[in-house]
């Protein structure tokens, strides 16, 4: 394999080339220390605020795709072959005002203006996809970014009204789109790229089955998909991450494919890849995948990191437990399914051997039966749940047949209700089957008291979501419109 | 010929903040973003991993050792004195010494080549403690008999035991109501540079540089002439600047001083949460008594407040929670005593409202309770209660109120929002029982403006013309987002009738104008505003006087018009003029100078006028609440709020928008979470949750009071704007209470405690159920 040991990348009207590059090297360091960017601001350094909201255009299956990440917990060595736009370069290179820029000018939409570049890259990137975003969309675009002077009113006004200033086409970043596609063309080299700062190193691997060689020869190496687990070890909990192998860039791991019987993603696919294909094949999730983090993170973030994180408060594995998802697993040239509920062993640890990785996702369709996945959080959007289920029930000729029902945050990994699936099975559908099983909540868990929320607060919503599921079904109003 | 056109951006036009094209740009540059000299060290704080302990050893060699550390500073190291009381009660160390009384209390400080050594260098301390019991809560530190912080406040009026003794009825409940983050957006920071003998510059981001100022000469050991302390704006401060940078500016003073090289300290998000003070959380025993009609009688409560380690603030903030234990009501007999209790917690500290807005919230309680109890409608009990215009106005500190204007601008929402007909609905709606229920609330605010501490209440501002007409301006105000800046600049813009870009705004800075109060208490405008105004009338006045010599005539002939100065048949550009004026030799600029007239108080007593005048506002909130989970929605919130004559509508109606949603977080999201070791574990956004877009009302209607003006002559009669809005959302909270209280007919007062997260929401519908 040949290699290369220096990353390039775009930043603004620029290309950059080092290779002095260390494993957790932060964008948001080298944009405001090594380049002097300041605009790009430190909120929080792990994700939650969006301060430091840039934008990063990769060359994908559908041609160059710009989307909006959080600089703080991207690390430097993942952008090589990208183009990043920070808010300096947002009107080009003459420094006049995008049309989104103006809009929030007009409208008030700063106030301290600490969080007003991010939130101008966040509300540019709708626009780019949006002209007329609703307010429901700006909402969804806006879930990564705080702002804690102006109340966001003004903000979603302008969002609204950002055609009045310009048109998409008439950008900057539009313009040059050419250009851009041709230059990062050219830094495809197809070659293996390794990285070092002192006694940091980073890998990225040219493909899948390099991926697989490089594991093999490093199999302590640290993986890191999209970083916005591992990120925060390195900025909340100062750990070094050499050697560090990064996967986002590679395509092999970002295939979707829809079969008869399922729908197979690579691991590297991320939440926003995934958003199309989950909405049509499992409408109940749709809603609660906008619910996983914020936009920043569902574009940087893999559900197959989400799994192999491991965290009993992770958002994918109950629902897709739910829905008898398996994954397979890679070693070298070996690979193996394990079902999901399978992978988590305990607090900590997964069924996933030294240099072994995910590989894909292998989700089955569903054609019959009642299906669920319910989210509850302290705050509605950017929150980590205090409880999450999916829900699967089959029911034939009025009488159940066959009950999922897998949970988070109930327990120290993602879980099945054993005894309350058994309460159900065998029963007739109705609410008071629901209820009997949901009594047999207490069974199957003892929740954790933490800062999110208390065990009795815990056990009382999942039981209570039972009645929900019930009510939905029957088509009840059971939950606030926009949960 | 005479222009008929006026100027851009005079006073009570809507106006774009200055700063906004920078803002949007990435161009507006904060204290982080100041380009590094070179050579420059970053210092970071080691601080205590335990509640409460005795410190029996503290060895640093291995933070020392660390290569890129350049050096670290401990108490032993302090030139001046080691203390950062900002009330000067000597009880905050800024190291720690023999004790520590918080998890979070700073210890040392690592001052190193990158922020990242220093980061990484404090965690090789060792420190060997031995842990002694810890107190979280207020009414824990009360039962355990831990001192007060600060001297405790009485405020009373008639005789208690009177007014409930004639009573028909008589409510005794008590209220939890939690603290606050401040969470502006950029964090705590300061950027020290040395300069030659004792001087050191010190950037910060602050809401009170003078008092940075004096800080850093008290614990450097020099004069306060050796100190600058500057600060061109904030990412948000609200509050949590007015005291809390002060150990931040210190140690980079003193680190700088020390190695002669530029230093910054910049805390992480964590430390910054655990190392700085928040909004006081208080417990409130209540005691109602109130005849049939829901007229209350007489009012006995008492406000215990997490104060945490020393005072820092917690007297005044204290003072001022008993001060607005009325909001608009009028309590015949009452009784209210504070009680600042010290706790082993971060020293809280201001936020918005200053202790007001517990007061408030308790008060609104009462009036809930009095509802429930009588089955009546709130917004009716509220009204019962009202201050009158000349009887039934005296407040418990005996001020009156002569400004009252809630009863017309509750009457005005209470049309404009079609209250009694969606109270109606809501009712109906809950009547059919479903999962999702309704509630409405409107509920009042009234807020006491000025600094209770009288002496605060004085501004000062410098004003230059330069001969070619261009203007400066610099006041003693600090701009943290709320337009301070602009609306002051419109002031001199109309006072010299010159478009507002012919003024440049410029950081705040001790070196200009000495001795300034926080920019806080909301007085920012009202203070500075008056103190700018000052001194354009001095150069005025010297400009006419000299006009009336020079050209020979009277002062009535010289009209400062829209860009253009006429004297007598002559017009001249402002630019021409002042050419002219300076060739004559006129002074062209001026120190200005405000204090609020009317204002004295005598705490012993408990009586005077604290306050110059009240600034009002009411807002109603409907909210949508899923009783299986406690997740609830805000449908739509219509606000009316008074803000005198606005200097700049639109600026303050951002201002109410952004405190509406500020005080909903308060009462909903934001919650401080302590564990059993006394740890904050609710220390960063992924923790601590404040409003996002999604939690906005959905319909979200705002006006201004726009037949308002102040009866006090304050800058232009505008009223004062910064904190009083952040008690509207109270409604939301008593909203929440009646979706609650519907599942059990109304029959009993929910007493949700704040904030009322999903959590405490269903704990109170199980509760109510049964
Ligand atoms: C602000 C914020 C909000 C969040 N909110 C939510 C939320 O609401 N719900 C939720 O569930 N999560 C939330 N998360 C966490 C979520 O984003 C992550 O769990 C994410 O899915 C992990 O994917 P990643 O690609 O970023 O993984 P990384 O961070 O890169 O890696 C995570 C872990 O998985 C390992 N790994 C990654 N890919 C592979 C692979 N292919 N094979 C083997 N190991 C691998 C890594 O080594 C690491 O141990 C949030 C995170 C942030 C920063
Ligand atoms: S700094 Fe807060 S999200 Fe990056
Ligand atoms: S404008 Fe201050 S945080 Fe948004």
């Amino acid at each position: 394999m040949q290699t290369r040991s220096h990353i390039t990348f775009l930043l603004n009207g620029r290309t950059i080339e080092i290779n002095d590059v260390g494993a957790d090297d932060t964008l948001l360091d080298f944009l405001r220390i090594d380049q002097r960017l300041t605009g790009s601001k430190e909120g929080c350094a792990e994700g939650d605020c969006g301060a430091c909201t840039v934008l990063v255009g990769r060359l994908t299956a559908v041609g160059l795709v710009y989307e909006t990440v959080n600089a703080c917990i991207r690390f430097l060595a993942s952008l090589d072959g990208c183009h990043v736009v920070t808010i300096e370069y947002l009107g080009g290179p003459n420094g006049r005002l995008s049309a989104v820029q103006q809009a929030m000018v007009e409208h008030h939409g700063s106030q301290c203006g600490f969080c007003t570049p991010g939130i101008v890259m966040s509300l540019y990137a709708l626009w780019m996809q949006h002209e007329q975003p609703t307010v429901k969309q700006v909402e969804t675009a806006l879930q990564g970014n705080l702002c804690r002077c102006t109340g966001y009113a003004p903000i979603i006004r302008a969002a609204q009204e950002v055609t009045n200033f310009g048109t998409p086409s008439a950008e900057h970043l539009t313009t040059e789109r050419d250009s851009v596609v041709a230059a990062l063309n050219s830094l495809r080299d197809g070659k293996r790229v390794e990285v070092a700062k002192d006694d940091s190193r980073a890998i990225l691997p040219a493909d899948v089955d390099d991926l697989a060689a490089v594991l093999e020869t490093e199999p302590t190496a640290t993986i890191v998909a999209g970083s916005t687990d591992v990120g925060l070890w390195v900025t909340k909990f100062l750990k070094q991450l050499s050697p560090a192998v990064f996967i986002g860039q590679l395509d092999g791991l970002k295939e979707i494919a829809v079969t008869e019987d399922a729908v197979t993603m690579g691991a590297g696919v991320t939440y926003t890849e995934a958003q199309d294909v989950i909405a049509e094949h499992y409408p109940h999730l749709s809603n609660y995948w906008d619910r996983i983090a914020g936009w920043q993170v569902r574009n940087m973030g893999t559900v197959g990191g989400n799994i192999a994180n491991g965290s009993p408060i992770g958002d994918t594995p109950p629902v897709l437990i739910a829905l008898g998802a398996s994954i397979t697993l890679r070693k070298g040239a070996n690979r193996r399914v394990v079902p999901l509920e399978e992978f988590f062993i305990a607090y900590g640890k997964q069924d996933r051997a030294a240099g072994e990785f995910v590989e894909s996702i292998t989700i089955p369709r569903v054609s019959t039966g009642h299906h669920a996945a319910y989210k509850i959080s302290k705050r509605r959007d950017e929150d980590i749940s205090s409880v999450a289920v999916g829900m699967t029930v089959q029911v034939e000729n009025g009488m159940i047949t066959a009950a999922v029902l897998a949970f988070g945050g109930m327990a120290a990994t993602p879980k099945r209700a054993a005894a309350a699936e058994a309460a159900l099975v065998g029963q007739p559908w109705s609410e008071a089957t629901l209820v009997a099983a949901a009594n047999k909540l207490p069974e199957d868990f003892q929740p954790l008291t933490d800062m999110r929320a208390s065990a009795d607060y815990r056990m009382k919503v999942a039981q209570n979501l039972f009645r929900r599921f019930w009510h939905e079904t029957t088509g009840d109003t059971a939950r606030l419109a926009s949960a | 010929m005479k222009q008929t056109v006026s100027i851009r951006g005079s006073a009570h036009t809507d106006l774009i903040h200055d700063s906004a094209i920078k803002h949007v740009s990435g161009g507006a540059d904060y204290c982080d973003d100041i380009a590094e000299p070179i050579g420059t060290l970053h210092a970071y704080f080691g601080t205590a991993k335990v509640a409460h302990a005795t410190i029996n050893s503290v060895d640093l060699s291995a933070v020392r050792a660390a290569p890129g550390v350049v050096g670290v500073l401990t108490a032993e190291d302090v030139p001046g004195v080691n203390d950062v009381s900002p009330t000067g009660r000597h009880d905050e160390p800024l190291f720690a010494t023999e004790k520590v009384e918080f998890w979070g209390q700073v210890l040392f400080a690592v001052v190193a080549e990158s922020r990242d050594i220093a980061r990484r260098a404090v965690e090789l301390a060792k420190i060997d403690y031995t842990p002694l019991d810890h107190v979280i809560e207020a009414d824990e530190a009360v039962a355990k008999g831990y001192p007060h912080v600060t001297p405790p406040m009485t405020l009373k009026r008639g005789d208690v035991a009177e007014g409930q003794a004639a009573a028909a009825h008589r409510i005794q409940g008590q209220m939890r109501i939690g603290g606050q983050d401040h969470m502006y957006l950029e964090g705590h920071i300061a950027f020290a540079m040395p300069g030659e003998d004792d001087d050191v510059i010190v950037h910060s981001s602050t809401q009170h540089p003078s008092e940075a100022q004096h800080m850093v000469a008290h614990v450097l050991g020099v004069p306060s002439n050796a100190v600058v302390v500057n600060v061109r704006r904030m990412g948000g401060g609200f509050g949590g600047k007015e005291s809390q940078m002060n150990q931040f500016c210190a140690v980079a003073a003193m680190a700088a001083k020390k190695w002669q090289r530029a230093v910054k300290i910049r805390p992480d998000r964590d430390q910054d949460m655990e190392t700085t003070g928040k909004r006081h959380d208080f417990v409130v025993d209540y005691d109602v008594a109130f005849d049939d009609e829901g007229q209350i009688q007489a009012v006995d409560n008492t406000f215990a407040a997490r104060c945490g380690w020393t005072s820092d603030l917690s007297g005044p903030v204290t003072d001022r929670a008993l001060f607005h234990a009325d909001n608009a009501y009028f309590y015949p007999h009452v009784k209210l005593q504070s009680r600042p209790m010290k706790t082993n917690t971060v020293s809280n500290t201001a936020f918005r409202g200053f202790g007001g807005p517990q007061g408030v919230v308790a008060a609104e309680r009462m009036m809930e309770e009095i509802a429930y109890k009588l089955g009546k409608d709130p917004l009716e009990v509220r009204k019962a209660n009202f201050y009158g215009d000349t009887d039934r106005n005296l407040t418990p500190y005996h001020q009156r109120v002569e400004d009252n204007v809630m009863p017309r601008l509750v009457e005005e929402l209470e049309q404009t929002s079609d209250y009694q007909a969606r109270r109606k609905a809501v009712l109906e709606h809950n009547a059919k029982g479903g999962i999702i229920r309704k509630g409405l609330s409107l509920t009042p605010v009234k807020f006491g403006i000025s600094f209770t501490a009288t002496w605060y209440n004085q501004a000062g501002a410098l004003v230059h013309i330069y001969n070619d007409g261009s203007i400066m301006l610099n006041h003693g105000g600090t701009e943290m987002g709320q337009g301070l800046n602009t609306k002051i600049a419109q002031v001199v813009a109309e006072a010299f009738q010159v478009d507002f870009d012919t003024i440049k705004i410029t950081k705040t800075t001790t070196e200009k104008v000495p001795n300034t109060s926080a920019t806080a208490a909301s007085s920012g405008t009202d203070l500075n505003g008056m103190a700018a105004l000052n001194a354009c009338e001095q150069i005025k006045e010297r400009l006419v006087r000299w006009a009336c010599d020079h050209f020979g005539v009277e002062a009535l002939l010289v009209e400062f018009a829209p860009n253009q100065v006429h004297v007598g048949d002559k017009t001249f550009t402002f630019g021409e003029f002042i050419k002219q004026a300076y060739m004559s030799r006129v002074q062209l600029w001026a120190a200005g100078f405000y204090k609020t007239p009317k204002i004295h108080w005598d705490r012993e007593k408990g009586q005077g006028r604290p306050f110059y005048y009240y600034a009002y506002g009411a807002a109603v909130a409907e909210v949508s609440v899923d009783t299986l989970t406690g997740e609830y929605t805000v449908d739509r919130a219509d606000v009316l709020h008074d803000v005198g004559k606005s200097l700049n509508p639109v600026l303050d109606k951002g201002q109410v928008e952004g405190a509406f949603v500020q005080g909903m977080g308060w009462l909903t999201t934001e919650e401080l979470k302590w564990d059993d070791k006394g740890q904050l574990r609710t220390h960063a956004p992924s923790t601590y949750k404040i409003p996002l877009a999604g939690d906005v009302p959905r319909e979200f209607n705002v006006n201004l009071a726009d037949w308002s003006e102040n009866r006090e002559l304050t800058i232009k009669r505008s009223k004062a704007v910064g904190e009083p809005p952040f008690m509207l959302p109270i409604c939301v909270f008593e909203a929440l209470g009646m979706a609650v209280a519907s599942v059990a007919d109304y029959t009993e007062c929910p007493r949700l405690d704040a904030p009322a997260t999903p959590e405490c929401v269903l704990m109170a519908v199980e509760r109510l159920r049964g």
